[in-house]
């Protein structure tokens, strides 16, 4: 059956092949590659499961419930939803925040970055870089790296652990915790958990900076193929501070163009319906976010997350981090930040500021405070926004005079990133996908692209390993061309023709 | 007191003043019999069955049943507890009880007894119903979500407060719930006000102050410091 295409002239001449689910990322995915007659890759479309109707399920509450409610939306991210929430509630209750709430939240947040970006570098992505992306999937996995560089295992699982411990202190649990409360926090650090955090800050650091020069010498190694890899042009989006520093926690919204030319900056987030619009398609559950200035979200999409925010800050206010941002920049003329595996090394990058942000704030003694909350002039609409480990990520609520909630509308990263990540499935399968036939590493390459973005799929489900996977082509009028099972242990097979 | 007034609880001697309940007396000794809808300031409902205790060998309501001298009451027994863990489950699965994202989680009697009694699953199917929030006070909100029926509320407002803001009726598993004494049936409608006994009664999160949700952190609300049997029993 013929469906609507964006960018395809003739669709009903398209072949499709479906890929489904997509291993090691959070969640479930399944890609629909559409060829042309000449067997090139036209169109791609990464299907995904999100959780739906969780904005009708936070209809009705009480407003201070849904900071500590919204974790649930997602296993792997739940301090970001926690965060975006209650910055949304802060605006609610009229609260302009005591210097130690804000500081206790950045280090919540900052814990969550640093463990989310090592747990992604670690444990999901570091198989792929260290033993190549078409290498032995029997070892290509979290496992075959404790038995081949069981130093950099170990970092990866310290680090991880770290972050771990700075969200338990600041929210009170390591998962799901309920620290951050609309105006303010329930709690700031006791001097004993200062102390213990403190005593091992300066390693984290140490361990982030390795894990920079590590991605760093993958580039050096591999240069070529890693510019090439699934590279594409996109506009950009991100929250900078006002001196347009990197700010992860607060900020105005700076979109740029794909030439670098800027299209709104320091853009108040109150009103971020201005500038973008969230497009709906027949094929997808998740929307397409794009530039209202651009008029529709094939022009107007744009890339979100890690590679985006250390390219367009005008500098990240941590020393180590900056001096890694500059030599990004400029590693082989620029190339590197323009690849999309160019989102590894940022994303370790932000790491690393990440540790150098709490190392800052552990010798800061207002997060030791008592003066947590604050309140002002009770409002009718919030909107809370943070660069979450994935990317910008927004909360907006409306609330009635009995204190409940009657609208909320969230757009998660991996949404904003939805068309990105098609684009760079599209380049990745124009150039490994030869004729019609399916292969092992195709399914690998493709993999690999749609983990750059550290995709949170389903916001809802946590799903570590390999994954079975699926690969169909579907032919004109719907002939199965040729099928392809990956089972979960990660070895390849033709089923039976059914 | 004379030497009679003395009963035997799990094989310890409890003394008790005539016309004292089982519970009560055990409560005056300092020594936990689970329970949820009896409360020391009001008369025993005896609905919930979670103070069932064997006296001389048979089942009995320890909340409703007077002591007597000479009685061998078996409390915190296998068996007991076993029970005890069954209607738990039961009754987590008649309402929605969502403790991560509930406000009353760690200072909730329900799930404190449950965590006393090891309930690791609710193990019944969940009935999801369809229950109301009523938000339309301007201090306090009810969430029937999670109302396990005590009537606490209903006495509270009727001995405390004289108001009788609450009243139970509906009949039948689904049907019987607190309905609120207004025309609207809504609490915004009734004299209720956040300083009456029955604002503070619930033993579970459906009456609740509102805009102070969460305010406590963990560790420090009340059954993160100790085990519903030690903080009862400290009473
Ligand atoms: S509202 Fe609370 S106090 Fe009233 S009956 Fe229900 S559980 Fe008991
Ligand atoms: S406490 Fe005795 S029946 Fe509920
Ligand atoms: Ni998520």
């Amino acid at each position: 059956m013929p469906f609507e295409l964006e960018t395809a002239a003739h669709p009903e001449s398209l072949r499709r092949v479906a890929i489904e689910p997509v291993s090691r990322v959070e969640g479930h995915g399944k890609v629909t590659l559409l060829l042309d007659d000449n067997n090139k890759v036209h169109q791609v479309r990464l299907h995904i499961v999100e959780f739906r109707g969780f904005e009708k399920f936070i209809e009705g509450r009480p407003y201070w419930e849904v900071p500590v409610m919204v974790q649930r939306l997602c296993g792997i991210c739940p301090v970001s939803h926690h965060l975006a929430a209650s910055k949304a509630m802060d605006q609610i209750v009229g609260a302009t925040l005591t210097p130690t709430a804000e500081k206790i939240r950045r280090l919540m947040h900052y814990g969550q970055i640093l463990q989310s970006h090592a747990l992604h570098f670690f444990h999901l992505s570091s198989p792929d870089l260290l033993f190549g992306f078409g290498s032995d999937v029997a070892t290509r996995n979290i496992v075959g790296v404790v038995a081949a560089a069981p130093e950099i295992a170990k970092k990866g699982v310290l680090l991880r652990k770290y972050g771990q411990e700075v969200i338990r202190m600041t929210s009170g649990k390591r998962v799901h915790g309920t620290g951050s409360i609309p105006g303010g926090v329930n709690k700031s650090l006791h001097a004993e958990e200062r102390a213990a955090l403190q005593k091992d800050i300066y390693q984290i650091v140490a361990w982030s900076r390795d894990a920079v020069q590590m991605i760093k010498g993958l580039f050096a190694q591999n240069l070529a193929a890693y510019n090439a890899f699934g590279r594409f042009d996109a506009h950009n989006m991100c929250l900078v501070r006002a001196d347009g520093a990197m700010d992860l926690y607060h900020g105005g919204l700076r979109a740029r163009r794909s030439d670098g030319s800027t299209l709104f900056d320091h853009f108040d987030y109150d009103h971020y319906w201005d500038v973008i619009t969230e497009d709906v398609k027949s094929w997808s559950y998740m929307k397409f976010p794009y530039f209202n200035a651009m008029g529709n979200s094939d022009d107007g999409w744009y890339r979100v997350g890690p590679l985006t925010r250390v390219t367009q800050c005008d500098f990240i206010p941590t020393p180590l981090a900056d001096r890694e941002r500059e030599e990004f920049l400029a590693f082989d003329g620029g190339n590197a930040a323009g690849a999309t595996l160019g989102y590894h090394w940022a994303r370790m990058i932000e790491m690393l500021h990440a540790a150098e942000a709490i190392k800052d704030l552990l010798h800061d003694d207002d997060i030791c405070g008592s003066d947590l909350m604050a309140a002002g002039k009770r409002q009718e609409r919030g909107v809370g926004v943070i660069e979450a480990p994935r990317g910008t990520l927004i909360h907006h609520y409306r609330v009635d005079e009995n204190d409940q909630v009657i609208r909320a509308n969230l757009i998660v990263s991996t949404t904003h990133n939805n068309q990105a990540m098609n684009e760079a499935i599209r380049v990745v399968a124009r150039q490994y996908l030869d004729g019609q036939e399916l292969t092992e590493g195709l399914l690998n390459h493709i993999e690999v692209a749609i983990r750059c973005f550290d995709p949170c799929l389903s916001c809802a489900t946590h799903a570590l390993g390999q994954m079975p996977l699926e690969v169909e082509i579907v032919g004109v009028g719907g002939t199965v061309l040729d099928r392809m099972m990956r089972n979960g242990d990660g070895r390849c097979a033709r089923p039976e023709p059914q | 007191m004379s030497e009679q007034n003395i009963f035997l609880l799990d094989g310890e001697e409890i003394a008790f003043a005539p016309g004292q309940t089982i519970m009560q007396a055990a409560q005056s000794a300092h020594k936990y019999i689970p329970h949820l809808c009896w409360h020391p300031e009001f008369k025993p409902h005896g609905s919930c069955k979670l103070c069932t205790v064997k006296i001389n060998g048979r089942f009995g309501s320890s909340c409703t049943v007077e002591a007597a001298a000479g009685q061998n009451v078996e409390n915190r027994t296998a068996e007991l507890d076993d029970k005890r863990r069954t209607l738990l489950q039961l009754l987590f699965v008649e309402g929605n009880h969502f403790c991560p994202s509930c406000e009353k989680s760690g200072d909730c009697l329900l799930q404190a007894t449950a965590y006393e009694m090891g309930m690791m699953t609710p193990h019944f199917d969940h009935f999801y119903p369809d229950r109301p929030v009523d938000a339309s006070h301007p201090d306090v909100m009810l969430d029937f979500n999670r109302c396990i029926l005590c009537s606490l509320c209903v006495q509270a407002s009727e001995l405390a407060d004289k108001k009788n803001v609450f009243v139970m009726g509906g009949r039948g598993m689904r049907g019987r719930k607190i309905i609120l004494n207004s025309e609207s049936g809504k609490l915004g409608d009734t004299d209720f006000s956040v300083d009456d006994r029955a604002a503070s009664i619930c033993p579970v999160g459906v009456i609740l102050k509102k805009r102070v949700g969460f305010v406590v952190p963990y560790g420090e609300r009340t059954y993160d410091k100790a085990p519903v049997s030690a903080v009862e029993a400290a009473k």
